[in-house]
């Protein structure tokens, strides 16, 4: 006879009353609450402000693609898996880029511009596949960016294989971190209050049953156009931010690594939590820059690690992080355990 | 002029002619069964009306207007409410929260539904339909819902909407003799207030007891059409169900 034991999962037990109102009775309680939602805060400040300076540039560019993660993965969200987030960050980048070398503006208006523009560019780039689902849409997505960048190659349009150069430049480090680091957070707390918002359940809902929705009165794709322009923006800002930050732009920007990685950090972080993707590309950002001592091996590293990480956790890290800290487990034992005989 | 009247309505897929010059009109205010074995084009009838899918040829007129190979969200708009025969509701969402989408149509607004706070204007909807109020059910995620409860989310949809045509389209498939019993009166009490039903079943004896008429299909081609007694003496209805003439 064995005793048989299974491992109980309980809640802590704290709730909330309501998603507004909390019933805490305890410092103890409250620091509960916050301390998840302020170190995250904390902690990317510090990150971004009081490291070495070589890092600090790790630290803007991975800002930029937590940016283009939180795009992929509030665009998944309404059932629009993008395999091409590079299109809509080279549009981006050409935009504010020709906004900055062909019309001269400032560079304060090249950026706002670049993404408005860059948007629009997208969303009409993208309009025809609309009609599509599933993997027939991310194939399309995919092929898009591939296309333009042969464009730009073989008809010299936009500096064709040169790129455009001498672009302004941002006044300084401060600056620059300042406002990634602002965008970064101005996007997940915008994209979090749209998904729990009336409205914003329709674009949940365009995922869960899109018939439904057309059968609800509502046009599924004037609501796909609208969940593409939001996401698209977002990649276009990182587009035009980085083109400012290198001061060029260059067919690089199409390239497939830009579509990869906002899928890796938000399988790695734990798709549709928007929190889940963002800490994905906190922690893969510096360590592929990380890697970089390995010489050409650090791709061998990287897969392998990232491989690893979707086979032993592919809930994702988040979720998983979330269930430890809100439940109690414990191995109990069963009653009644399963006899052998 | 006919509240609703389809005219020729014929769709094939490929080879198969699914819906084969299907005509039949529905008076304001009643209920019009479509019954028919497996495959014989109810859904696809439905599909056609409501503009999931396009007609190959036919009308469908509703208050003398062709809708025919509209959008389907246009037509929802028209008045016409549907529901579907797979219940796949708003899986992440609350219960009532998928009742707040609805409520965002332009019909919603036109219709005046829209002034007050959308939640409580969907849990008041999902009360009426059976849902308790103060307990937990219309708060939990759809996901967990039992079927019957998801068949009556699929009802409350159309009454968010406000719809003057509702078709159900085998609303009673996969329920309890209890739970139809439940939501038999909440049909009547629909046509009671002036809106008009089609509902395409294969729950024969419930659907009897509450229709003004029934069309029946097979092979996408209509066979008879008429009062429910006139349509339990018909040969060829025994016929196409049980494939045997008795």
């Amino acid at each position: 006879m064995s005793t048989e034991r299974r491992r109980e999962r309980i809640d802590r037990p704290i709730k909330a009353v309501t998603d507004d109102i909390f019933c805490l009775s305890s410092m103890r309680e409250i620091a509960y609450l916050v301390i998840p939602r302020i170190l995250p805060i904390v902690g990317l400040l510090l990150l971004g402000f009081l490291v070495p300076t070589y890092w600090r540039k790790v630290i803007v560019i991975t800002f930029i693609m937590g940016m283009m993660a939180l795009s992929w993965d509030f665009m998944a969200s309404c059932g629009l898996t993008s395999l091409g987030q590079a299109l809509f960050f080279a549009i981006g980048a050409y935009s504010s880029a020709a906004v900055n070398h062909y019309l001269g503006l400032p560079i304060y208006l090249s950026i706002p511009l670049g993404t408005l523009i860059g948007a629009i560019i997208s969303t009409a780039c993208i309009y025809p596949a609309l009609g599509l689902r599933g993997i027939y849409f991310s194939m399309v997505t995919l092929i898009i960016p591939l296309m333009l960048m042969r464009v730009v190659e073989t008809t010299g349009i936009l500096g064709g294989t040169e790129g455009i150069t001498g672009l302004t430049h941002f006044p300084g480090m401060f600056i620059t971190t300042t406002i990634s680091m602002a965008a970064l957070w101005a996007t997940f707390f915008g994209l979090r209050r749209l998904i729990d918002s009336d409205y914003g359940h329709i674009f949940v809902a365009l995922k869960d049953n899109d018939r439904a929705v057309e059968a609800s009165g509502l046009s599924i794709r004037w609501f796909k156009v609208q969940a593409i322009f939001i996401g698209s923006a977002i990649c276009c800002f990182c587009g035009a931010f980085m083109t400012h930050y290198y001061m060029s732009v260059g067919m690089s920007a199409f390239a497939v690594d830009l579509s990869i990685f906002p899928i890796a950090a938000s399988v790695v972080g734990g798709m549709g939590t928007l929190a889940g993707p963002l800490l994905g590309a906190i922690i893969l950002g510096p360590l592929s820059e990380a890697l970089r001592t390995f010489g050409s091996f650090r791709v061998v590293i990287y897969a392998a690690l990232l491989g690893t990480f979707i086979v032993t956790l592919p809930e994702g890290l988040f979720p998983y992080l979330a269930r430890k800290y809100q439940q109690i487990e414990r191995w109990v034992e069963a009653p009644g355990g399963i006899s052998e005989d | 002029m006919e509240y609703l009247k389809i005219e020729n309505l014929r769709k094939t897929f490929g080879g198969v002619v699914a819906v084969d010059n299907v005509s039949f009109d529905v008076e304001q205010g009643t209920l019009l069964g479509i019954i028919g074995p497996n495959g014989s084009g109810k859904t696809t009838t439905v599909n056609l009306i409501t503009g999931f899918l396009k007609p190959d040829s036919g009308k469908v007129l509703f208050k003398g207007r062709d809708i025919a190979g509209l959008r389907a969200s246009k037509i929802t708009n028209l008045g016409i409410g549907r529901t579907f025969q797979m219940v796949k509701p708003f899986y992440r969402l609350p219960a009532f929260k998928n009742l707040v989408v609805p409520l965002f149509s332009p019909r919603v607004k036109r219709m005046g539904g829209h002034y007050g706070e959308k939640d409580t204007l969907a849990l008041d909807i999902l009360e009426d339909i059976g849902f308790e109020r103060d307990s937990a059910v219309p708060y939990k995620p759809a996901s967990i819902l039992p079927h019957g409860y998801l068949k009556r989310l699929e009802m409350a949809r159309v009454i968010a909407l406000q719809s003057e045509l509702i078709v159900f389209d085998e609303l009673y498939s996969g329920l309890t003799l209890a739970e139809v019993a439940s939501i038999s009166p909440m049909i009547e009490k629909l046509i009671e207030t002036g809106k008009t039903i089609i509902m395409v079943e294969h729950r024969l004896k419930e659907l009897f007891k509450i229709a003004h008429k029934i069309v029946v299909l097979d092979q996408g081609k209509k066979i008879a059409e008429g009062s429910p007694r006139e349509i339990m003496k018909q040969p060829s209805v025994k016929k196409a169900y049980l494939g045997v003439e008795l």
